[in-house]
């Protein structure tokens, strides 16, 4: 029974697929998918910086991350949040316990609070326990402050973009004037989509999923930013520092997790290979070796 | 135990012995797990995967309850109670990616372990429970993993749990009061997110009360071996311990190096950026994607895009359940007498240049944009699929003229087939009683 | 696994140096594995160890100038209830009259707050009998018969100093560790 049933669910099954791929070829032919301006002009990220942290034995490089700390805060600050890290974290990439101290207590945007004889919503001075607190108090402020838009949390930015680190560094360096752009294939951007065309208060970036954002290009000259350890202010140098910040504030284990599993992997090297041999040992006598 | 020779536990230290006059579990383990298991002394590597889907299940559960110690199941603080592990709870990263990681690697090895099934004909009788125990297994496991994931409640997290529950929304008429209560609530959110956790906490443990029976099952006839040809005397076996425990434990190492690399290196590879933005109700990601162990069946399900008497949604439902369901009646489709794909030239040549590509290209399609060509392509695999099980398994059975078998195990070893010789001077050791 | 060391049923090597070396590489890959399986415990007991965050307020820094003498407030430290109190002189007065041996938990006051800070008493708002939440740090509430702290659970009293005076309480309230970092800064922890 069994078998006559299968092999009528099958035909079943079968016929139907073929008449959906009948279909689909018929559609596929008479009107072929119109390419779209994002997939023909939408790029993928630079690699074009060596970053200190990739490869197995990767590491921060703590001047880097405090430059990158840096252009956070007197650029990205201002919109963006980056509520799941916490002032004490500051430590880690190289700031003394004062230092966290004064930064915590001399950020701009207060840690939100309430009147204590009131009970009327205040903000108090931050301390190293707290996080970062947000620019704006919601979503809703924070759209009403960017004419509809929502600058996204950056604490996990690098690893909510597929090649997050190069991503950000792509997409910093990446505004071009819309006018006369061409893809690697040379085709012009606005020759072949006019309707493509970068609307009002939105910014052309071939970085992003669809070529538009509303952020305005954010690191705009040299010197933008003043290096405390005299690196040069250019805007690829401030977008790497950056990138490499939030690549350090989306992964803060990743130095341990480095040496951790350099560790794990010889011990289990050695494992494998005792194993192996004492695999062949026990079958030393039933198998030929 | 069907094996008259099987070593017997003989307890010396009193203490032992005592135990095994109260309570014989280590009698039990000895007979499952130890000596007094008799094994057929040609298996190859791919009669690992099974102790290691244990192993990796091991993993899971022991990462799990400790991750469970920080989680909070609530949509307000879930994602942050994730990010909360990652930061600041000691050790916590390597928790999450481990259990992340682990939930990949139990896959890969629990797909090698059934396509070993379906090559060396293992579901075939007499271990048909075997495999429909392992089949109820896959399934607890593919709902404990899709439940896992809607756990960080990200992007993913979200709108895979609004797709999976929405593919009940087909079923006519009941459809949608049934995905109404699976979540709970009209869409996902915190009903559904406890209910989830709950059920993620529990079915591992249904699982491995699943596998003590995958087990039973299978000490009742005994393991299969590469040639299919059954056990016919002492000298076609060799006790479980040392010998496959041995080889067993060397297998543990190398799994254990691929899931470090894995864990330690590309922790992310195999999972989804979308999944690191918390979720929002308010707007789908570009691409939804099941994690990559699902791509095969949602291709399936993606392929159906035209109705026929049936809305193509439900056909797309109907056969993504069928494609799983229909092994379950694998042992009864396919009658042919000899097990292993070795001596059937014929189911080989399918099973090579049919089944594994088919499977292979539905995995890829599945996890690419619902956009041709790979629609296409899906259609055409996923048809085969079909096919594959449920017709032309059943004719190249009846039609297919199987090569000779060896006359047993032992006949197969000497004549160095499957991978196994035996060195003159060895040839006639035996285990030891 | 676990029993590798055992040596195989098969193995009748008469060369007993090659016996030998054989039970040392299954006895090393067994002692092996344990290792590897003792280090994997650490991290799994060591995540309930406090997080970094709780750790992160394992000390606190509290202005008292707003305290007036008399008052007394209630805060938290490490969750759980702080009291900080503005002795008065005749407070501090009634305190040291006290004879010290007479006491359950003999402590003096000087030995409870910090020097040149006597009228600072920073307490732990624990009771040491059961951990209830003593009463007489807030204005108005019960502070007991010897007018410091009353707990209601069981009935402790303590004094203007917080010790241990009637009641069950073994012990006087706990102070923790704490320093001023200015004139009226204090760091707790």
């Amino acid at each position: 029974m069994v078998r006559p049933i299968g092999f009528l669910v099958g035909l079943g099954f079968v016929g139907v697929l073929l008449w959906s791929l009948l279909w689909g070829a018929i559609a596929y032919v008479s009107e072929p998918p119109a390419p779209t301006a994002e997939h023909a002009f939408h790029k993928h990220p630079k690699h074009e910086v060596a970053f200190s942290f990739t490869g197995p034995f990767g590491k921060f490089d703590q001047g880097q991350l405090q430059r990158g700390f840096k252009v956070y805060k007197e650029v990205c600050a201002a919109c963006h949040s980056l509520r799941l890290v916490s002032f004490r974290d500051l430590q880690n990439i190289g700031f003394t316990e004062g230092q966290v101290k004064t930064i915590a207590s001399e950020w701009a945007i207060e840690t939100p609070s309430i009147n204590p004889e009131t009970g009327e919503p205040a903000t108090r001075k931050s301390i190293p326990a707290d996080r970062f607190p947000s620019p704006f108090a919601n979503e809703v402020a924070a759209r009403a402050a960017n004419a509809g838009a929502l600058p996204p949390d950056l604490s996990l930015m690098t690893k909510a973009r597929h090649d997050g680190t190069n991503y950000v560094y792509s997409l910093l360096t990446g505004y071009v004037d819309q006018k006369g752009y061409k893809n690697e294939k040379g085709e012009e951007l606005l020759k072949a989509f006019p309707d493509a065309k970068t609307g009002e208060g939105l910014h052309f970036n071939p970085y992003f999923a669809n070529l538009n954002l509303a952020m305005a290009p954010p690191l705009t000259g040299n010197d933008q930013v003043t290096f405390d350890d005299g690196t040069k202010s250019t805007v690829p140098q401030m977008a790497q520092d950056v990138a490499a910040f939030l690549t350090w504030t989306a992964e803060p284990k990743l130095e341990n997790r480095h040496s951790v599993g350099l560790g794990v992997i010889i011990f289990l090297l050695f494992f494998t290979v005792l194993t192996w041999m004492a695999y062949q040992n026990i079958w030393r006598d039933k198998k030929g070796h | 135990m069907s094996f008259p020779w099987a070593e017997q536990y003989a307890p010396k230290h009193p203490l032992m012995r005592y135990l095994d006059e109260k309570l014989p579990l280590p009698r039990l383990v000895y007979n499952a797990v130890g000596a007094g298991y008799p094994v057929p002394r040609n298996l190859n590597y791919f009669w690992n995967f099974g102790v290691l889907a244990g192993a990796a299940l091991a993993i899971q559960i022991i990462t799990g309850i400790v991750l469970a110690m920080h989680y909070a199941a609530n949509g307000a603080v879930a994602f942050d109670s994730v990010e909360h592990i990652m930061r600041d709870v000691n050790a916590g990263w390597l928790l999450r990616y481990a259990h992340a990681n682990g939930a990949s690697m139990f896959f890969i090895v629990v797909y090698l372990h059934i396509f070993r099934g379906l090559y060396y004909g293992s579901y075939k009788a007499p271990r048909e429970m075997v495999w429909l125990l392992g089949l109820v297994i896959f399934l607890l496991m593919m709902a404990t993993a899709f439940m896992g994931y809607v756990l960080p409640w990200g992007q993913m997290s979200f709108w895979g749990a609004k797709v999976i529950t929405g593919l009940f929304g087909a079923i006519p008429l009941v459809g949608e009061p049934i995905q109404t209560w699976l979540l709970g609530g009209f869409a996902p959110d915190n009903a559904a997110l406890n209910r989830f956790f709950s059920l993620h906490y529990l079915l591992p443990f249904v699982i491995a009360a699943v596998i003590v029976l995958h087990i039973w099952a299978l000490h009742i006839p005994g393991s299969s071996n590469p040639t299919g040809v059954e056990v016919k005397g002492p000298q076609d076996t060799v006790p479980f311990h040392p010998y496959y425990t041995a080889k067993d434990g060397f297998g543990l190492g190398v799994f254990l190096l691929v899931f470090a690399a894995l864990l330690f290196y590309a922790p992310n590879y195999l999972g989804h950026a979308d999944n690191y933005i918390p979720a929002n109700p308010l707007s789908t990601p570009a691409h939804i994607v099941p994690e990559w162990y699902f791509w095969p069946f949602y291709a399936i399900l993606r392929a159906f895009t035209v109705d026929f008497i049936l809305p193509a949604k439900l056909w797309g439902v109907l056969a993504m359940f069928a494609a799983i369901l229909l092994l379950f009646f694998l042992p009864w489709l396919d009658k042919s007498s000899v097990r292993s794909a070795n001596y059937r030239p014929l189911y080989r040549k399918f099973f090579w240049f049919g089944l594994v590509p088919c499977v292979l290209v539905l995995g890829y399609c599945g996890g690419a944009p619902a956009e041709e060509p790979y629609v296409m392509i899906s259609q055409i695999a996923a048809a085969y699929y079909f096919a594959h099980f449920l017709i032309i398994l059943p004719i190249v059975s009846k039609i297919e003229r199987p090569l000779p078998l060896p006359n047993s195990i032992t006949e197969a070893v000497l004549a160095g087939k499957d991978g196994a010789t035996l060195s003159t001077n060895t040839a006639s050791a035996q285990p030891a009683e | 696994m676990a029993t590798l060391e055992q040596t195989a049923p098969g193995e009748t090597d008469p060369s007993e140096e090659g016996v030998r070396r054989r039970d040392f590489i299954n006895i090393a890959a067994v002692s092996f594995a344990g290792v590897g399986a003792a280090a994997v415990v650490l991290p799994l007991i060591n995540q309930m160890n406090p997080s970094a965050d709780v750790l992160a307020l394992a000390s606190i820094e509290q202005d008292v100038a707003a305290i007036q003498p008399g008052q007394a407030i209630k805060t938290v430290f490490r969750k759980q209830p702080l009291f900080i109190r503005h002795l008065t002189p005749k407070e501090i007065a009634e305190a040291d009259a006290v004879p010290v041996d007479s006491l359950r938990d003999p402590q003096s006051l000087a030995d409870r707050t910090k020097e040149g800070k006597q009228q600072w008493l920073i307490t732990m708002g624990v009771c040491t009998h059961l951990g209830c939440v003593p009463l007489g740090a807030a204005e108005g509430e019960n502070r007991g018969e010897f007018g410091g702290y009353f707990c209601p659970c069981h009935g402790s009293h303590y004094d203007t100093a917080a010790r241990i005076r009637k009641g069950p309480a073994p012990k006087n309230l706990e102070v923790p560790e704490y320093e001023f970092t200015s004139d009226t800064l204090v760091r707790i922890g």
